[in-house]
């Protein structure tokens, strides 16, 4: 299976070797996760004492906590990034599942075609179409309003195609059964189709709500209201109006925004690599 | 806007009325409607798919490369083509041959180190049995962590008196630096953060090429005499890891091309245009200074070069393939 099975046991000083080297590059990546929290709980004086310490000598979480999320409305952003989130991939799934199947199970004219449109979907990054987004949105009179964070990802190129490579290696036979149950083919698509697929789905599923809780880009183009800003665009705003100069609640609220994808990553980290690795065709 | 659903209704239409004229024996009418209505079924399903992909990715595609090569600026109501005008500017334009130049040296210094750091974490994962969930997860945190809120730790970390780089480098005598404000290390600066943010990623891709490897190599490699772990390194595995290697440096390289967040949050491309990359020049040109057509060509130049590197990509994967 792997280079390791052949060789089960290491040698002791080897064994050692490895725990130490990967400890080490561990902490080193780990740094400025501890950094952050560290001079999340220091009150100002400790921050900008010029020695170093890991843990304050007096501990002032609360009042950095509490001043994060009462001075910038970081619920809020947080609340914007689970609907942005939420929306975008429940329309993405409701998009491509159907397109997936068809390309998958359904013969018809155009087939081949429609799966060249979608590899070359899959091919263009999105950053490089902002400017007629922006103007699309703008026509359409949505700028500035959760619709122009959503509109643009409701079709997932990359959602068609892994769906429909899932969909592929479901037997015919569980189709044609179905239809002579008098299934219609869209309660095939969500009865059959993508529960079988559910690693699929949870997946794309990972792979969207990572990207698009992370993403800043589109969000600064397409919103300018504090009460629509998902999360890094919230940070990013904290941060100017701060100065940079109030770290204690600065590294707070960049903590609290970083936690809801770290705590979902290690309460499931076999779905979130596996699903983060697939991506890697987009 | 209306060629998707064009599309479809046509060939509804057409599916209609072939069905009613053509009737030469019951059998082959019946085989022909269930044809037809397949095909109707498919289109239909795709049908929202379909016009998504045209509205939202072909239509802005198309529209891209229009602003490119005309003088049409925000709001305006006519424009004109000028042909490659905009390319002219962007290209005699100082700070984007320097934007331009910043990205290469960036993915040069950002692609080996990724490609180094995730092989050898993963070579080392998977040379003992015990702690790889550990270790994998630790090292691949930084890349699903929001990077605005990261970079914004890492500034801190980075802060010419208070920050922990600086205090370490004092402490053992060794020169300090405004890490970020000094145009001789703000690029590399940025170059470490992404290597930082991505070397989890390579080393997912490498543990999975390395499950991958046939147990039967390391056998004939055992028969072979090469017993030891590094002559099994440099016989099997190094070689068998060719094309998952080729694949990381194309993902990475693309990842590193498309680096926007950290320019904007940390440096906004400076100092002067120190750190300046392409990504940061198309948001800044678009949509800061409403330098549309120019701005579009920059798109255009970016187009160009991730289409290249993920078109090398295709070509990559299907030999795997082919190999396999």
């Amino acid at each position: 299976m792997s280079a390791s099975t052949s060789t089960p046991h290491l040698p002791a000083y080897a064994a050692i070797l490895r725990h130490a080297v990967l400890l080490v590059t561990g902490a080193l990546v780990l740094i400025p996760f501890v950094w952050m929290v560290s001079l999340s709980v220091k009150p100002p004086g400790e921050i900008f004492r010029a020695h170093f310490s890991l843990w304050p000598s007096q501990f002032y979480g609360v009042e950095n906590y509490t001043k994060a999320l009462t001075e910038a409305p970081l619920l809020r952003y947080m609340g914007n990034g689970l609907i942005v989130c939420t929306l975008i991939l429940g329309l993405q799934i409701i998009v491509c599942a159907p397109c997936a199947y068809a390309l998958a199970k359904l013969r018809f004219a155009g087939r081949d075609l429609l799966h060249g449109l979608v590899l070359i979907g899959l091919l263009l990054p999105h950053q490089v179409l902002s400017l007629p987004l922006f103007i699309l949105c703008y026509q359409l009179g949505i700028l500035n309003t959760y619709a122009a964070l959503v509109f643009p990802y409701v079709v997932s190129p990359f959602g068609i195609f892994l769906f429909r490579q899932f969909f592929k290696a479901i037997p015919d036979d569980v189709v044609h059964a179905a239809r002579l149950d008098g299934l219609s083919e869209l309660a095939i698509i969500w009865r059959i189709m993508v529960p079988m697929a559910l690693p699929a789905v949870i997946a794309f599923s990972i792979f969207s709500v990572v990207g698009h809780w992370n993403d800043l880009f589109w969000p600064l183009i397409a919103v300018r209201d504090q009460s629509l800003m998902p999360p890094p665009l919230g940070i990013m705003a904290f941060k100017n109006e701060e100065a940079g100069n109030d770290y204690g609640p600065l590294m707070a609220a960049s903590t609290l925004v970083v936690l809801p994808l770290v705590i979902a990553f290690l309460a499931a980290q076999k779905w979130f690599v596996e699903g983060l690795a697939k991506g890697a065709v987009k | 806007m209306s060629g998707p659903l064009a599309l479809s209704s046509a060939s509804d239409e057409r599916s209609t009325t072939r069905s009613d004229r053509t009737s030469p024996t019951p059998a082959a009418s019946s085989a022909r409607r269930r044809v037809l209505k397949e095909a109707l079924a498919a289109w239909t399903l795709a049908g929202p798919a379909v016009f998504f992909l045209f509205v939202l990715f072909f239509v802005p595609m198309i529209g891209v490369f229009i602003i490119a090569l005309t003088d049409w600026q925000f709001g305006a109501r006519s424009l004109s083509f000028v042909g490659l005008a905009n390319f002219r500017e962007v290209f005699a334009d100082h700070g984007f041959r320097t934007s331009l130049f910043n990205t290469v040296i960036y993915v040069l210094i950002v692609v080996p180190g990724t490609l180094v750091l995730g092989l050898l974490t993963a070579l080392l994962i998977e040379s003992g049995n015990s702690c790889r969930s550990f270790y994998r997860a630790i090292h691949f945190l930084p890349f699903m962590a929001t990077l605005t809120a990261m970079a914004i730790a890492w500034e801190a970390l980075l802060h010419p008196t208070i920050g922990l780089v600086n205090q370490t480098l004092a402490a053992i005598g060794l020169p300090t630096a405004n890490w970020l404000r000094d145009d001789k290390t703000a690029l590399s600066v940025l170059a470490v953060i992404d290597i930082w943010q991505n070397l989890g990623y390579a080393m997912v891709l490498f543990l999975a090429g390395l499950k991958s490897i046939p147990q039967d190599l390391y056998d004939a490699a055992d028969v072979d005499g090469a017993d030891l772990w590094l002559d099994r390194l440099c016989t099997v595995t190094l070689p068998m890891l060719g094309p998952v290697s080729m694949f990381v440096v194309i993902v990475v390289a693309l990842r590193a091309f498309e680096s926007f967040d950290t320019v904007k949050v940390l440096t906004q491309g400076g100092p002067g245009h120190a750190s300046e990359m392409l990504l940061y020049t198309l948001y800044r040109e678009s949509f800061e200074y409403l330098h549309t057509g120019y701005g579009a060509a920059v798109a255009v130049v970016f187009l160009a070069i991730v289409v290249t590197l993920t078109l090398i990509q295709a070509r990559l994967m299907d030999r795997k393939v082919h190999y396999q």
